[in-house]
């Protein structure tokens, strides 16, 4: 069973993750935030639930929507606004912005602006937890775009020979930009591709945050275990366009709206109160928490000093 | 003449040959409904239909493995990578097999295919999408480079590089997409290996590519108001180079600074500097040949460390006084 503890910290983290991609959309519209960024809106559970069944000392590797990975993996708030305001205060010192975030002290490996570019490096994390014998185990994330790349084949394959406690979670939110799921894989379960490397493969409700953790955290036993790697992937959807210029032409209104209504936290606070695990007076107070918090990162970035020109070339080279 | 944007130039270029020649083809990530990433194949889908206009999963290495496999048996592939840097995953096709065939293949084989891309900095991308990477297929035997300024020299250029029986890197910079300049209605092309003075001059010559010729003409027209008169030649194809049209202007103006997109070192003016002054303008030169290049480092994301990062309208500036000095 998970604690009462725990739901409530999975709510907490899909809240933080919902609102401060609000914010950020909010800072892009203000002109107040520089690049571009993906928006995890919509996915909260699958990042949240997979978090949940590791433990810190644990690594992760993300995508380019990599946020949400980043706040579940215990990501601190107001680092990550400096950061997407290119800040010295920022996780990368306003070097990164939002597609290179990274907290490889926590285990966070980084956000990659490569797609499939981090499966083969949680690969290698895994490689390096057994060789060490560390106990650690590496949560890859990665799209259903990224399943057609070859690193994601060349990965799976590698890591089933060798044994190597990873943990493959697709987030299969049905587009690659704008190039629907059925167009871009010969297979539409992406958990189908496992069966050519030999591993299991399970397909889970992506906005379901308990569903989740559950799928999860078998596979993270195993891969502990010294069993090997698994591949699960989560169904869900992203509500918001690829990218801050994505005019979302590929979608119909009727096709957001129906997974709208699927919103995985909005169902897990459903869940919350029909169990009485929580009631509508807690929860509110957390959402009232998880405000102060983001008022208080948008605040601790704004007034933050930007990077010296001097430093530019500091961290090419170690 | 008509005033169109560089991508609008572009795009009438490739529909233009695709009317053309119906063994040309596009393929990429969302190039079909989505009009690509930077909107350049826009309208393309519904004028030549799916098969024409090809979306492609994200398989970068596949795209370009795929467009030497279909150019080796007699089409003409246009393959479109959504970003500069995603052709680092397409290099063992493009480096070690379309680079290598005709050579390999005693010179009986062709590989008549174009790997366009959006290359360069200065929009916030960041480290993993705003490198200018030309460099390094410059460096290849086999392969073509050309980077294009202008609205007219990408319609002319694209229409060359398609018609080309070679591969082609074909690299766009995102920051000239939205510029606009004349360009004629109709068929014409601009030859690979032709440099272009885009601006005479006699005091001294600024040898430019891609975004750096606009930031060069800016400079130029500062440096005019204080009398002095710079000659900026665009080499627009590194592969092959135009060294008369260069040696030319360095002879007539004695002074050289070479302005480039990317990182200095072992960049493409190390080779056009080495040409310069191993060549017959060696003799003219007046003052030692200068260069001027991004940092060596990666794109930073801050938009105050972005600018640093590559040369800017001052830098050329600058640079062009300490020539002269
Ligand atoms: C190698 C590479 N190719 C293309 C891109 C451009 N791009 C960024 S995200 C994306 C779609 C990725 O789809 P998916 O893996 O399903 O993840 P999602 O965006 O749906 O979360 C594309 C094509 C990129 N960043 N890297």
């Amino acid at each position: 069973m998970i604690s009462r503890d725990k739901m409530l910290w999975m709510l907490r983290k899909m809240l933080e993750i919902r609102r401060f991609e609000e914010k950020v959309d909010e800072l892009f519209k203000a002109n107040l935030m520089w690049g571009t960024c993906h928006l995890y809106i919509g996915e909260e559970a699958t990042a949240v639930g997979a978090c949940a069944a590791i433990e810190e000392k644990d690594y992760i590797t993300s995508t380019h929507r990599g946020h949400g990975h980043c706040i579940a993996k215990g990501g601190d708030l107001n680092k990550m606004m400096a950061e997407l305001l290119g800040k010295e205060t920022g996780y990368c010192r306003g070097r990164g912005g939002s597609m290179h975030i990274a907290d490889v002290e926590s285990g966070n490996l980084g956000a990659n602006g490569v797609v499939g570019g981090g499966i083969p490096i949680a690969t290698g994390a895994a490689l390096s937890s057994k060789m060490k014998k560390d106990g650690r185990v590496t949560l890859c994330f990665f799209g259903d775009g990224a399943s057609n790349q070859g690193v994601f084949h060349e990965s799976l394959n590698l890591a089933s020979i060798w044994k190597l406690p990873v943990v493959y979670i697709c987030e299969n939110n049905q587009y690659g930009m704008s190039v629907p799921v059925q167009k871009a894989s010969a297979v539409v379960d992406i958990a189908e591709k496992s069966r050519a490397y030999n591993i299991p493969g399970e397909i889970v409700d992506g906005n379901d945050v308990l569903s989740v953790y559950a799928v999860v955290k078998k596979a993270v036993e195993r891969a502990r275990k010294g069993e090997g790697p698994s591949l699960i992937e989560c169904k869900t959807y992203r509500w918001m366009g690829h990218s801050k210029s994505d005019a979302n032409v590929y979608r119909s209104k009727e096709e957001i709206k129906s997974w709208k209504e699927k919103c995985p936290i909005r169902r897990f606070e459903e869940y919350l109160i029909n169990n009485r695990v929580a009631s509508e007076q807690e929860i509110e107070k957390i959402k009232r928490e998880v405000e102060e918090y983001i008022q208080k990162a948008e605040e601790f970035a704004l007034k933050s000093p930007e990077p010296s020109i001097d430093g530019i070339s500091d961290g090419v080279y170690a | 003449m008509a005033q169109i944007t560089y991508i609008q130039a572009l795009r009438d270029g490739i529909r233009e040959e695709m009317q053309r020649d119906e063994n040309v083809f596009i393929m990429g990530e969302d190039v079909g409904l989505y009009g690509g990433a930077f909107k350049v194949t826009q309208g393309l889908l519904d004028e030549f239909g799916e098969e024409r206009v090809r979306d492609t999963p994200i398989s970068e290495a596949a795209i370009a493995g795929l467009a030497v496999g279909a150019a080796l048996t007699g089409m003409r592939p246009i393959a479109e990578i959504m970003f500069f840097d995603f052709t680092t995953l397409t290099m063992d096709q493009i480096i070690n097999q379309a680079a290598k065939i005709r050579y390999m293949f005693g010179g009986k084989a062709k590989v008549p295919m174009v790997l366009r891309a959006p290359m360069g900095c200065g929009t916030g991308a960041a480290a993993q999408h705003s490198q200018s990477l030309v460099a390094l297929f410059a460096h290849i035997p086999g392969l073509k480079v050309v980077m294009p300024s202008t609205p007219y020299d990408v319609k002319g250029l694209i229409k060359s590089a398609i018609r080309d029986d070679n591969p082609v890197i074909f690299a766009e910079h995102k920051l000239l997409y939205w510029t606009k300049g004349e360009v004629p209605e109709g068929d014409y092309i601009v030859p690979l290996g032709e440099a272009d003075i885009k601006r005479k001059g006699k005091d001294v010559t600024v040898i430019a590519g891609s975004i750096m010729v606009p930031r060069a003409l800016e400079a130029a027209g500062i440096l005019e108001k204080e009398g002095i008169d710079v000659e900026v030649v665009d080499p627009r194809t590194l592969v092959p180079l135009d060294e008369d049209t260069i040696m030319e202007s360095v002879i007539k103006t004695g002074r050289v600074l070479i302005v480039e997109d990317d990182c200095r070192n072992n960049g493409w003016g190390a080779e056009v500097a080495a040409r310069i002054a191993g060549g017959e303008a060696f003799d003219y030169l007046d003052a030692p040949i200068m260069r001027l290049a991004g940092l060596d480092i990666p794109i930073p994301y801050n938009p105050k460390l972005e600018k640093k990062a590559v040369p800017q309208v001052e830098d050329i500036v600058d640079g062009i006084k300490q020539v002269l000095l």
